[in-house]
């Protein structure tokens, strides 16, 4: 019962604290509801890339067109040759024919040019789609594929995809430094604001030594406070992240101007979101604290 | 039975300042000793180390059988429960009530309610001041708020008890009814170490007292009343 007790009264030291020194609790709690906001769009954007990476990742596509003049068993070699590669998720056989029915289907012009061909004048070529691991070293990929012989041009989109991917793996490393830059700064910005609160309280803490308090007695208050600190600082941002990236989410219909770009969606994305921003405010809070009380304390 | 042995004893500043020289002292469980000297003589110095604010440089400080001076700071709480301090300028918490204040010293410590309470307030019942547990120190005259101090050091029941100056901002009627209180605490069996330079006070009580001047002891006096040559 006993380590209870001293928790409840610390619990209760601890708001009481917060009310009396209350200017300068909302200093803290502000400075923490301000970081925590634009954490929270930086890990919602850092989300969303990751996604939309992870996206162009399954779905990129080579096509490995093949020479007209193979028969069906140097088609049955090649595609041998393909399952030997490397970074090969899934691959699949188009004929032309095929192709030409899909892409009449896909609109009433091709439907009209491409109704007369017969099997002869159709100009298109037997292609396979390859699917591949790693997005990243798909030029590679291609490249052995090239050597193949009965495939005579290989696409991917040369360059885009690796651009795209670097950028955006650039995005969200920067993402994470500022991230972690801020709430390093929070935390110290926490600190200082605490030390203040504690500086007035100087007093109190050398009464409170004085008549036989541990460094535990002393420091748990205030760590207690800081823990309050951050769950009341990370309200406002985990409302704005419920309420705010469900509204956009609807807003964009789930993706940002192309099919390319999806959103994450909301379930259980922004309680996850939410839990982290709580997690860093009571983090930040109680380190905070912690810090800001221990040059009162003789250890 | 010896409560204190304090032996060869020095203490120097960082400053550079030695504020006590090679000082010894006994003091049995039960006394009532004084400790007077001018203005910078090292009675705080020595007050001071007795409860582990500062160390010694040399020599050591058995209370109850433990060498103070050897402590380490995490460890000084352990003494600190066992002790009252009180002082000149009563260090009260001018937020809280006097039940507050005095409950402050042991909450600490774990106790319910009820304990907590019941011992509050038979200190307050016991050094007064009578009837203002609910008022705040502001409220109070300085004899009171001494007296709230001391209630504040006692409710731990702590076998001694440390007075720096505590009757220097008082005047000489009130510095008399502080001294009457200390007095009774002391004949419930509390050993009391008082350091002052109120010489009427010393006179009147009649207990032992031992005189410091720059840092060493001067003189002891049993029964003694203050040497005022150099005051
Ligand atoms: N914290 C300190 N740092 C440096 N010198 C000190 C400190 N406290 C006291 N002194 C010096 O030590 C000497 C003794 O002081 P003190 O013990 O306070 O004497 P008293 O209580 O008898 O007036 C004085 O010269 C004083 O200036
Ligand atoms: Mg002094």
């Amino acid at each position: 019962m006993k380590p209870f007790r001293i928790l409840y009264r610390n619990i209760r030291d601890a708001l009481k604290s917060i009310f009396r020194n209350f200017s300068l609790s909302i200093a803290s709690i502000s400075c923490i509801t301000i970081t925590l906001i634009i954490v929270a769009i930086s890990m919602i954007l850092s989300f969303n890339v990751e996604n939309v990476t992870n996206l162009i990742r399954k779905d990129f596509t080579i096509i490995a067109f093949l020479d007209n003049k193979l028969t069906e068993e140097e088609i049955k070699q090649v595609e041998e040759k393909i399952t030997k590669l490397d970074n090969i998720d899934e691959y699949k056989y188009e004929n032309k024919i095929e192709i030409a029915e899909s892409m009449q289907d896909s609109s009433d012009v091709f439907k009209t040019i491409m109704e007369n061909w017969d099997e002869e004048d159709n100009p298109l070529q037997d292609t396979f789609l390859i699917k591949v691991v790693d997005a990243e070293n798909i030029n590679i990929t291609a490249n052995e594929l090239k050597k193949i012989e009965g495939i005579t041009v290989v696409r991917y989109g040369e360059g885009i995809v690796e651009n795209l991917l670097s950028v955006f793996g650039i995005v969200e490393k920067s993402l994470i430094v500022i991230v972690l830059a801020l709430i390093v700064v929070t935390a110290f910005l926490i600190s200082n604001t605490i030390k203040l609160t504690i500086f007035s309280r100087k007093r109190e803490i050398e009464i409170m030594r004085l008549v036989g308090a541990s460094n535990l007695n002393i420091k748990l208050p205030f760590i207690i406070e800081g823990l309050f600190l951050g769950v009341l600082g990370s309200l406002i941002p985990i409302i704005l992240v419920i309420y705010g990236y469900r509204a956009l989410f609807k807003y964009f219909e789930g993706q940002v101007f192309t099919p390319f770009l999806q959103l994450v969606q909301p379930l259980p994305f922004v309680y996850i979101v939410s839990s982290l921003l709580a997690l860093i405010g009571v983090f930040v809070g109680m380190w905070g604290s912690a810090r800001a009380v221990k040059k009162y304390l003789k250890i | 039975m010896e409560l204190i042995r304090v032996k060869n004893v020095l203490k120097q500043y960082k400053t550079g300042i030695t504020a006590v020289y090679d000082l010894s002292l006994k003091v049995k469980k039960g006394e009532f000793i004084f400790i007077i000297g001018s203005s910078g003589s090292g009675k705080s110095t020595l007050i001071k180390m007795l409860y582990r604010e500062e160390r010694p440089n040399e020599g050591e400080i058995i209370i109850g059988g433990i060498d103070v001076a050897k402590l380490k700071n995490h460890k000084v709480y352990k003494l600190r429960r066992k002790l009252g301090i009180v002082f000149q300028d009563y260090k009260l918490l001018h937020k809280l009530t006097v039940y507050e204040n005095v409950a402050f010293a042991i909450e600490i410590l774990g106790l319910n309610q009820k304990e907590i309470r019941e011992k509050t307030l038979k200190a307050l019942e016991l050094v007064g001041p009578k009837g203002k547990a609910k008022s705040y120190p502001d409220q109070l005259s300085g004899g009171e708020q001494q007296r709230v101090a001391i209630a504040r050091a006692i409710v731990n029941e702590p076998k001694l008890l440390l007075c720096d100056e505590p009757t220097g901002n008082l005047d000489s009627k009130t510095s008399w009814e502080i001294m009457k209180v200390l007095e009774n605490i002391n004949n419930l069996g509390t050993t009391i170490i008082m350091a002052t330079h109120d010489k009427e006070v010393v006179n009147k009580m009649k207990k032992r007292v031992i005189q410091i001047e720059a840092g060493k002891i001067e003189k002891i006096h049993e029964e003694g009343t203050y040497q005022n040559e150099a005051v």
